[in-house]
Parts: C-alpha cells; structure tokens; sequence
C-alpha cells in the first residue's frame, strides 16, 4: 500500500461526490426517523471541502484532513457536523507526520483514532445505531487488512435491525426498526471511496 | 410548496437581515457571521447566548435584549449552529465575566454547543452551559438522547436573563438554571405538520380530523394520534399529565401557552382560558402567565402547554421585570 497526499485526496474527492450523488437517498432515509436533512447536511460540508481544498491545496495528509474536518464543523450542523469533524480532527494530529501510508494496519490505525473521536464526542456505544456500527468494525477489519465492500455494506445494513438510542431517532424507540440509519449509510460511503483508492 | 421566499440557500440570510434591519435599535448582525447580537451590552455582567436551528422565530433572537439575551446563534432550517458560530458569539459579548450557554436539549445542539464550549475556553473564555430539557412527553431514560428542549426555554432566558442583569456570576447561573429547568414542564399537541423549506412537503401527515400529542418542535414523533376533541379536553389531558409528572403537586405556577406557528391567537387564547379554569378547579394558584407564538416550529398548527413551578417568589419577580426585546 502507498496513500499519499494525492491517494487521500482523491478518496475524500470521490467521497464528496457521492454524498452529492446520494444527497437525496441520504435526506430520505433520514425522514422516517430523524428530520430529513442529512443528505442536505453534508452536501454543505463536502462542498465546503473542495472548495477548501481548490483555495488552499493541503500539502500533506495530516493537512488534508485538517480541511475536511473543518469544513464539517463549520458548515454541517446537526450531529453530523461534529461528529465527522470530531473524526477527521483525530485524524489530522494522527497523521501529523505521515507523509505515506504504507500498510493496512497502520490506516486503521489512523482510522482508529477517527472512531475514538466520535466515540468521546457523541457518547455512542456499539449497537445504538449510528455511524459507530460501521466505523468500528470497518476499522477493526482494516487493522488485519481484510476490509471489503462487502462488509462495509453488511455493516450498514445492519443498523437497519437496531433500536436507536442516540440522537432524534432514539425518540421513536422500537418505531427505529427497519430503517437503516443515515449517518451509517453517509459513513458506508466514506469507506467504500477509500476501498476504491486502496485496491 | 408555497413559502414567502426567494433563493432557498438564502433564507437564512435574509431572515437574519431582516430582523436586524426591523430592530436596528436593539441588535445588529456580527458582519459575515450567523450571530445577531444586542447593541450596548452592559459591562462586569455574565453574558447569556443561545441559539439553534431557524424555524423557531422568534426564538431566539426575539429575545435579546438588557435582562435577557446578549446574542442568539442561527443555525440552518431546524438544524444546530456550529461551532465556529457559537464562538463568535462568544466573543462578541463576553464583558469577562463569563458567558452562559442556554441550549435546548438536542443531540446536534449538544455536541456544537460543547465543542464551542471547549474551543472557547482555549481563547480564554469561561463559559458554562444550561440545558433545557422540558418536554415531558419523551420517557427520560438512557435508552434516548434524553427530553427534549422546547418552549420552556424562554423561560429560562427570562429568570437566568434578569439573574445575570442583578450581579449572578456564571457558577450562579449555571447552579440557578440547573434548578429551574427541573421545575419545568412541556407538552405539546399537533394539529398539522411543518413544512421545512428545503424539503418542501410536510414532515408527517395527520388526517383531517386527526391531532397528535407530544410532538416535537421539528415534528418528532409524539405519544398518541386521535380524533380531534374539544379545547377543555386537549387542555385537561395536557394540565393532567404535566401536574402528575411533578413529584410534588406545585401550589402556585406560572403558564405559558405556546402557539406552534399556524395556530390563531383566537385558539389559543380559548385554550389558556381551558386551562386556568383546570388549574383553579384543582387549586393550583397562577401568579405568571404567557400566551403567544415564542417557540414556533415554522408553519406547524398547534400549541403546547409549559407550567412551571413558582414555589419560589424570586421567580416570579424575575419573570415579571421589565426587559426591552424584540418578543417577550
């Protein structure tokens, strides 16, 4: 494996394309149980990154992700906007002084501590139905080098069986089952561009 | 979809220019920033900001004002202010003695106006935040992101506002608005859902004939849907429910009768007159009352009921003092 700066952008440039691609799937799933905006949420944000990005042009990785992390913060709102930003904003102190990454593990590393700032930022455990459930294991399965798309999206589909505890849709309680949560959907994304840009 | 608008990525902007342009004697906006701000705010006092999604006018910026707010924070359409915007804030009226944060109890709230809180304090701010979390209809259990904050609110900037204006440092604040919130209660009743803009049709539908009870101010889901009845019998299930979630009947308390954007005055004046003759019938004496459009949920049709429990005389002198603001 060899991500540099140019692999790393390309992956969140790809990411940002499919969010605006899926800006209308990711505001329909948030309806039945949230407020039917996160599709509108993070078109704001990945639209504020490239233009971040074109104004900028981050040198190195660590910068990179300094952009994307501050174009979520300032620009997405909601739970989202701090929760990605929280991620990326790990991210960019854990890859201060990369300049290539080199193996699997050491990307879910860095992803790793992108998990360990939502984690402390939204106060989400396994299995309340959020991008958590993609995260961790997404990460876990990067760390041994065995991600695939597959698991990505097994990993999604399976916030469709959870109850929500966190956030708006934990109001609606077991009336939360049988939707697929929006943030792990906007996440499954986020991993499957990387997908793309490793393989 | 039919809204008073013109570019959808330029409402709030306009609304925020709006507002200022009405009451250029009271508040102004902080130039390229989501804030709008009071003029002259008084110095050596802790200063009060809150904020969240638009759509709920005139909270909060209705409320800025000497004995209320100093700024309010403007988010997207029922969406939080993030955190750059909340500093700004920040900065603009801390007078250093700290800034209170009054924050209606909702996930993305939350986790904004805490990271702000944390940035802020790298700049040297000290800032404490308050959540309001009154709405009853929602089970309070680890199992949710907790009740939520609705109209009770104002309340809230109304008692810590002139608490502030009297000399209260942020720690008394804090400890004071911690105290309060548990002393208020909120349900809510739709007749018809909100249309956010950029969705451009309603966020749940109800039938012709058909109310909802404890819905939220972005339209979340409430407790029950049945047939629509009587004032006297909305207004008995909503006093009913809030008195027995006190662990203690409250001898006196204020009211305040919130309409949701889409309900006439005429009915919620009707419906207030419901629920005094209720609180009289069960002894409970009413020494504050309210009733108009506070907290609204854009074009949502319906009200909610907000008691709270003014045992405590302080409270009431602090909710009838005179304030100059857009709204109150």
């Amino acid at each position: 494996m060899n991500l540099t700066v140019t692999e790393v952008q390309a992956w969140l440039a790809k990411f940002s394309t499919a969010i605006v691609e899926n800006k209308d799937y990711l505001s329909d799933l948030d309806t039945p149980i949230g407020d039917g905006d996160h599709g509108n949420n993070m078109a704001r944000g990945v639209i504020a990154y490239e233009e971040s990005v074109a104004k900028t042009t981050p040198k190195d990785i660590s910068a990179t992700f300094q952009a994307l992390s501050m174009a979520m913060l300032s620009k997405v709102g909601g739970a989202s906007g701090p929760l990605y930003g929280s991620a990326f904003m790990k991210m960019t102190k854990a890859t201060k002084s990369v300049e290539t990454i080199t193996s699997y593990e050491q990307l879910g590393d860095i992803l790793a501590e992108g998990l360990e700032g939502i984690k402390t930022r939204g106060k989400v455990e396994l299995q309340d139905k959020t991008m958590i459930d993609v995260w961790d294991p997404v990460v876990k399965a990067m760390q041994v080098g065995e991600l695939d798309y597959d698991m990505v999206e097994t990993a999604k589909e399976s916030t469709k069986d959870m109850v929500a505890r966190k956030g708006r849709a934990s109001y609606l309680g077991e009336r939360s089952v049988g939707h697929i949560d929006p943030g792990a959907t906007s996440s499954a994304l986020l991993f499957k561009m990387l997908l793309e840009v490793v393989h | 979809m039919k809204k008073i608008i013109n570019n959808l990525a330029d409402i709030i902007d306009e609304m925020m220019n709006g507002l200022a342009g009405s009451y250029a004697d009271k508040i102004h906006r902080v130039d390229d920033s989501r804030v709008l701000a009071q003029n002259d705010i008084a110095e050596k006092r802790v200063a009060l900001v809150s904020g969240g999604g638009s759509g709920h006018e005139p909270a909060h910026a209705g409320f800025i004002g000497d004995g209320m707010l100093s700024a309010a924070v403007v988010g997207d359409v029922f969406t939080s202010p993030t955190p750059d915007q909340i500093l700004t804030a920040i900065d603009e009226v801390d007078q250093g003695e700290g800034v209170l944060l009054i924050v209606k109890n909702y996930t993305g709230d939350i986790l904004n106006f805490e990271m702000a809180q944390e940035m802020s304090e790298m700049n040297d701010h000290e800032v404490a935040i308050v959540v309001v979390d009154d709405d009853i209809s929602v089970e309070n259990s680890e199992f949710t992101a907790g009740k939520r904050g609705v109209a009770g609110t104002i309340l809230i900037h109304k008692i810590l506002g002139d608490a502030a204006r009297n000399g209260a440092s942020l720690s008394e604040l804090k400890e004071l608005g911690d105290q309060t919130v548990a002393k208020i209660k909120t349900i809510g009743v739709a007749l018809g859902a909100a249309t956010v803009p950029e969705v451009g049709k309603p966020g749940f539908k109800l039938g012709e004939e058909e109310i909802e009870f404890g819905v939220g101010i972005h339209g979340e889901a409430g407790y029950r849907r049945e047939k629509i009845r009587p004032s006297k019998e909305l207004a008995q299930e909503l006093v009913t429910k809030i008195l027995a979630d006190y662990a203690k009947k409250p001898t006196k308390v204020g009211v305040l009768v919130n309409g949701m954007g889409a309900t006439p005055l005429m009915e919620q004046y009707i419906f207030m007159n419901d629920v005094l003759h209720l609180l009289a019938d069960e002894g409970v004496e009413v020494t504050f009352t309210k009733v108009g459009d506070y907290m609204t949920s854009l074009d949502m049709a319906g009200i909610s009921l907000t008691l709270i429990d003014l045992g405590d005389e302080n409270l009431v002198a602090a909710l009838q003092s005179e304030v100059s603001t857009i709204a109150w």
